[in-house]
């Protein structure tokens, strides 16, 4: 069984509301210094979820195979997944992939996919944190021709299909989808393993490998976007926090409660 | 020849909320353009009285057995009968509901008929300069606000944010009511729903609920929840938690107020030990009037709050619910 990941780099969303920054002539997110980018998140519980779907089919070979598409790569970062256990990493690196539209990243994506399948199943997280855009694997999913599922918070292999629990607003679905399949993971799929020094030293001892734009067959017109991002702001939230203080934290809380009832609110 | 088709959905036999907003988000960014919408069902047999007082031009029923929930879960079917829909009537934009149907197949549809698409709009408006579609979606979590310019395909989909237009349906229109064969176009499933299992709680739904009480990663751990728990009843409320919360395994994802957990919009929302991420706080930017308790008064939600305290929670609360208790 072969399981392809499709992963992207993203600014830690973990970075303080203080120190993001818009450079707004440049319509792009200033990333702090020192704050290195991440994996996005829901792509490790992709990753993960790969993971489990090897551990289960014990006996049977399973390769995982890792891709991204981007540029400005940061390999310690991009590794993440080769040392959580994946086998493979493929990187498709340009400059000219710094800033795709949903539509371009597809066909770049789908290209890289069809170049190193055939996979059995191809697994996304449900966004990515940057633009949260939830359309590239739905996209990938019609470029490829496979039925998808999104949402999963487990998967179950059999032979030619695979069980999906889809998570919905208030319970979850279960669905079954026929091999080769596309499925998007939540983050109620738990959280990613932390990689352990094996990982970590097998990790690094992998090269990843590169595909150019040449090696896919695709041009930069191909890559003209359909939708151009003409402005990017941060909102102003407008609201002044009246801060309660008292003698200690304790009176604090009481005096909350005080003032609450004041403005009616309880 | 429709310049705009929204993609309709049902609650119970009549247009969803959600339906109405998307007529009016349509009427707001062309208010001189044919407006066509689309139902999908098994038997839409009802629906030419009821659905053609919509105040449209035109109303298409999509009738097929594999359209029944809107192919809940698989969505393959509203995917191939809406395509073969927009094909026939070549609509210059498609409006669909970012709701769990319309997430999944509006994606699917621009990307099968070549289009382009914009996901998670909050607002729409034609670029009176270049003529094209302009659209604001929030990105990076809700961090920050961006805008996004069509570039003239020739059809485009827009996806829109549930609750970011308010609707304007009024009864008294007369749109013509027409079927739309789907037969030949659904081929066979290659996914199926097995089993749809709703997973109740007791209480106060964290949707519906007008006070809401939510802890966060700085609660340290699962047992401070009961505080919470004690809080919100006492209030007649729903207890939520943060992301960081849930993954860490003290509440379930149920529970999840977020970007990708739940959509909350309550009159009071009490938050304990969050720091207020972007992330978290676009789940809960309907609440009317935000406290936060954090030890870090630098925290971003003393941004959004209406009331704060800094502070030790564990301090704090046991005195806070003392007192509402007492008032």
């Amino acid at each position: 069984m072969r399981i392809a990941v499709c992963v992207k780099q993203v600014p830690d969303p973990e970075t303080p509301p203080s120190q993001f920054k818009i450079d707004e002539a440049a319509l792009a997110v200033v990333s702090p210094p020192g704050v290195p980018p991440v994996v996005n998140g829901f792509d490790l519980n992709a990753v993960e979820a790969a993971l489990r779907v090897r551990e289960t089919l014990a006996g049977q070979e399973v390769e995982i195979t890792v891709l991204s598409v981007g540029t400005g790569f940061v390999m310690d970062v991009m590794k993440r997944p080769l040392s959580m256990g994946a086998d493979r990493l493929v990187l498709v690196d340009d400059p000219s992939l710094a800033a795709l539209d949903a539509v371009a990243t597809v066909k770049v994506l789908a290209a890289a996919i069809r170049h190193t399948g055939p996979f059995d199943i191809v697994m996304c997280g449900r966004q990515a944190s940057d633009w949260d855009q939830a359309t590239v694997p739905l996209g990938l999913a019609e470029a490829l021709d496979l039925p998808c599922v999104t949402l999963a918070r487990s998967v179950q292999v059999q032979d030619s299909s695979v069980t999906v629990e889809r998570v919905i607003v208030d319970g979850h679905q279960v669905i079954e989808a026929q091999l080769p399949a596309l499925i998007t993971f939540s983050n109620e799929l738990g959280e990613p393993r932390y990689p352990n020094l094996r990982g970590i030293m097998a990790a690094s001892r992998k090269t990843p490998e590169t595909l150019t734009l040449e090696d896919l067959e695709i041009t930069a017109s191909d890559l003209e976007p359909a939708l151009k991002l003409t402005r990017l702001f941060v909102p102003e939230s407008g609201q002044e926090c009246e801060f309660i203080e008292g003698e200690d934290d304790a009176d604090a809380g009481r005096r909350l409660a005080v003032r609450l009832r004041e403005a009616k609110l309880i | 020849m429709p310049g705009i088709l929204i993609v309709g959905e049902l609650n119970d036999g009549a247009p969803s909320p959600v339906t109405g907003q998307l007529i009016a988000a349509a009427r707001k960014a062309y208010p001189d353009v044919t407006v066509a919408v689309a139902f999908l069902g098994d038997d839409l047999s009802f629906g030419d009285a009821a659905l053609g007082a919509l105040p449209v031009d035109d109303v298409y029923l999509l009738e097929h057995p594999r359209l029944a929930d809107g192919d809940a879960g698989v969505f393959d079917a509203p995917v191939a009968a809406l395509a073969a829909l927009c094909r026939e009537i070549d609509p210059e934009t498609v409006l669909i509901g970012r709701t769990d149907f319309g997430a999944a197949v509006g994606p699917r549809l621009a990307f099968r008929l070549g289009a382009a698409v914009a996901q998670d709009c909050v607002d729409l408006a034609v670029n009176p300069e270049t003529g094209r579609l302009a659209v604001t979606r929030p990105v990076y979590g809700g961090g920050a606000m961006a805008v996004f310019e069509f570039g003239g395909a020739s059809t485009q989909v827009v996806l829109v944010r549930p609750g970011a237009f308010e609707s304007s349906v009024t009864d008294g229109g007369s749109a013509r009511v027409q079927k739309f064969d789907t037969e030949s176009v659904i081929s066979e499933p290659r996914a199926r729903l097995v089993d749809s299992v709703s997973e109740p709680r007791a209480g106060v739904r964290l949707e519906d609920a007008e006070v809401v009480v939510s802890g966060g990663r700085g609660l340290g751990g699962p047992e401070p929840f009961q505080q919470l728990e004690e809080l919100a009843s006492l209030l007649s409320g729903a207890v939520g938690a943060s992301r960081a919360a849930c993954d860490a395994g003290w509440m379930d994802h149920s529970f999840q107020v977020g970007l990708t957990g739940k959509s909350i919009s309550p009159r009071l929302y009490i938050t304990v030990g969050i720091s207020g991420a972007s992330q978290h706080m676009a789940g809960c930017s309907s609440a009317r009037n935000i406290v936060a308790i954090n030890k870090d008064g630098e925290a971003n939600i003393f941004k959004e709050a209406r009331y704060g305290v800094v502070g030790d929670w564990q301090k704090i609360l046991p005195a806070f619910i003392a007192t509402v208790r007492d008032l």
